[in-house]
């Protein structure tokens, strides 16, 4: 890997505070007489680092309530994190509370393409007010120079010039997902955070919204961060992959081998509930029992175990940490799959 | 082949907006024996849900069915007067929606939903109803069934909820379950899980599945057969293997071309040109795929190969891809 990460996490958490259970005034009562008890808390994001390289693309994948969409706000600097670091390019990011980085200068270096093209552009703004927003407001452009800028933008993304007086809801699917994308490289970041951004596109759309994500990368010299549930979409595009379960990163490594020797269970499960044309759906291993609870979790008992088809006494004694099962892989497992030399 | 659990002939509907008559659905025919699973693939706007609502008799009130029958062994639901489908609906089919959470009732207990069912159509005294219900949450896998019946639907998860849906539909044994999209926004996970338990019901108790998706990967793990639809349009039926191994029309096979799997490269994966044509339109050529087609001629024009509802393998196309 090279020298200088663009993008470095280090020992990310974010924990958000539930309120008490029971009735609020016996709890009122209780914390006058006894001093204030610990709220229970959701581990979100508990501990989390990894790095992502100049011109990489990562994959973060894992299930709905894994901490996939905080782990991306907290990056995106949406949310604040409790503890941890957040570095692009050396630079630290967690000085600047999220609430005043939408007007920081480092708010152009990190954009995201959402999940739903039509749910995330102001339906009041034609496609040209959409990509034109963050150009003004982060760049103070206007006039001709603001439009030269969008037009740019809108050519590189493959929508036509005529279509930019429109509004969303006279754009079909494939168009509304350019838009996304011609809004978020318009500011040319250096890291680009996509959260699903294929997911409602029908298959035909969804190849030409790949390729054009490909072609960016490479014009602009741009990182990706790649959330997705479709591990045969993070697959194409992806360098290296990130698997996430509650909260927790429990493997990494190269997408090819990560999907092709997956050393973690969780993985192992994932990789093989995949719909596959070749293979039929009997030969299959299949997670049964139910997720941890992510409130107050032990911190000594692995997330997985429970789900997990081969735990061991340690397993609920002794939260596995991310270990190097190869030169580029690792795993958060006491018992990572026996691996071949 | 044996007897189909459900034939749909020359099913056509038109709806009436503002904007003009849409032709949604036109001739599609096709059968489901009695045991097997045939899924339905196709772009959104193909009208794959349209054909379930249709045959559920579920349309909204701007669609209108302007030919064609959809025979239940010998009774046809399309015409059937409503206190008959009353009867019908829920005991005989049953459908699966796309989205758990808005097709359950949102102020009712899980429980007392499928038992609902269960008093309506399985014949279960009001005593043991809600045990009965228990016992069918047990038989989707949903552990601590007691406790979660008596939770409402926002108590559950996504794929909690999905299971309980697969409960109300299975809870009178149906003879045919439509599915529209069962697993769509679940994890692969999950959505495993209860393909599983569909198709074990399906085994054990030669239920027929009319399985709507638009994930070609699933479609080819799970179903016997498949049926294509483009613009309304039923292009190609034919079996699972075969399909994937010579698909026949063109837009299967551009379909299966840009779908990603196992091995592919995102260069490799082929793009469809064109978009589906607007079903507005009063001049839409015979084949509606041929605007986009790379294979047309002045042939195209003429009318169309028709596949009839008995045929197990067959392709709407004058220059079909070869074998």
């Amino acid at each position: 890997m090279t020298p200088e990460p663009l993008l470095d996490v280090a020992e990310l958490s974010r924990r958000f505070v539930l309120p008490l259970p029971g009735n609020p005034v016996a709890n009122l009562l209780r914390r006058l007489r006894h001093g204030p008890t610990a709220a229970p808390r959701l581990h979100a994001v508990d501990d989390v680092s990894f790095s992502v390289a100049r011109g990489e693309t990562v994959g973060l994948v894992g299930e709905s309530g894994c901490g996939k969409s905080t782990l991306v706000r907290l990056v995106s600097r949406l949310l604040d994190p409790d503890e941890g670091s957040i570095r692009l390019g050396g630079k630290e990011l967690t000085y600047t509370q999220a609430r005043n980085f939408a007007r920081a200068p480092d708010r152009g270096r990190i954009q995201m393409v959402f999940q739903d093209a039509g749910e995330s552009i102001n339906p009041r703004y034609t496609a040209q007010d959409a990509i034109a927003d963050p150009l003004r407001r982060l760049r103070g452009l206007s006039g001709s120079a603001l439009d030269t800028k969008v037009q740019q933008a809108a050519t590189r993304c493959g929508l036509p010039l005529a279509l930019l007086s429109r509004f969303p809801h006279q754009l079909s699917g494939g168009q509304r997902a350019r838009v996304g994308i011609a809004r978020a490289i318009a500011l040319e970041p250096e890291l680009l955070i996509l959260d699903e951004p294929t997911a409602a596109l029908d298959v035909s759309v969804q190849v030409v919204v790949l390729q054009l994500l490909q072609k960016l990368k490479f014009e602009l010299g741009m990182s990706y961060l790649f959330v997705s549930h479709d591990l045969n979409v993070v697959r194409l595009l992806c360098d290296r992959v990130l698997v996430m379960y509650l909260g927790k990163i429990v493997e990494s490594g190269p997408a090819r081998e990560v999907f092709a020797n997956p050393a973690h269970p969780y993985t192992r499960a994932l990789v093989a509930a995949v719909p596959d044309a070749t293979r039929k759906a009997e030969d299959r291993t299949r997670l049964s029992g139910e997720i941890r609870s992510p409130i107050d979790p032990s911190p000594h008992a692995c997330r997985f175990l429970g789900r997990c088809p081969q735990s061991a006494a340690i397993c609920g004694t002794e939260m596995p940490v991310l270990k190097a099962v190869s030169a580029t892989q690792t795993v958060a497992c006491h018992f990572p799959e026996a691996r071949l030399p | 082949m044996a007897t189909p659990a459900l034939t749909v002939d020359n099913l056509s509907v038109v709806f009436r907006t503002r904007s003009g008559v849409v032709r949604a659905l036109e001739h599609v025919s096709f059968s489901v024996a009695k045991g097997e699973t045939v899924a339905v693939v196709g772009e959104s706007g193909s009208g794959k849900s349209v054909t379930a609502y249709a045959v559920m008799g579920i349309l909204d009130g701007a669609g209108e069915i302007t030919s064609g029958r959809a025979l239940l062994g010998a009774l046809d639901v399309l015409s059937a007067p409503r206190h008959v489908l009353d009867g019908v609906r829920g005991r005989d089919i049953a459908m699966i929606f796309q989205n758990p959470r808005s097709a359950l009732n949102p102020i009712r207990r899980v429980g007392d939903q499928i038992a609902d069912v269960l008093l309506r159509h399985a014949n279960v005294p009001p005593a043991q109803a809600g045990l009965e219900a228990v016992k069918m949450l047990d038989s989707v896998g949903i552990t601590d069934p007691a406790r979660r019946a008596r939770a409402y639907p926002f108590e559950l998860s996504g794929g909690m909820c999905q299971r309980v849906m697969i409960a109300i539909a299975l809870a009178a044994k149906p003879s045919l379950l439509i599915a529209d999209e069962p697993t769509t926004g679940l994890d692969v996970t999950t959505q495993a899980i209860i393909m599983d338990i569909i198709a074990a019901r399906a085994a054990a108790t030669g239920m027929a599945t009319v399985f709507i998706t638009h994930d070609l990967g699933l479609a080819a793990e799970r179903a016997d057969r498949i049926v294509v639809m483009h613009a309304g349009h039923v292009v190609e039926v034919a079996p699972t293997a075969e399909l994937f191994r010579h698909p026949r029309h063109p837009y299967t096979a551009e379909l299966l071309a840009a779908t990603p799997g196992g091995t592919s490269r995102l260069e490799d994966l082929s793009t469809i040109p064109g978009s589906l044509p607007d079903l507005r339109n009063a001049l839409l050529p015979p084949c509606r795929y041929s605007a986009r087609c790379p294979r047309r001629s002045d042939a195209c024009d003429g009318a169309l190969p028709q596949i009839s509802a008995q045929t197990r393998s067959a392709f709407a196309c004058h220059h079909p891809v070869a074998a």
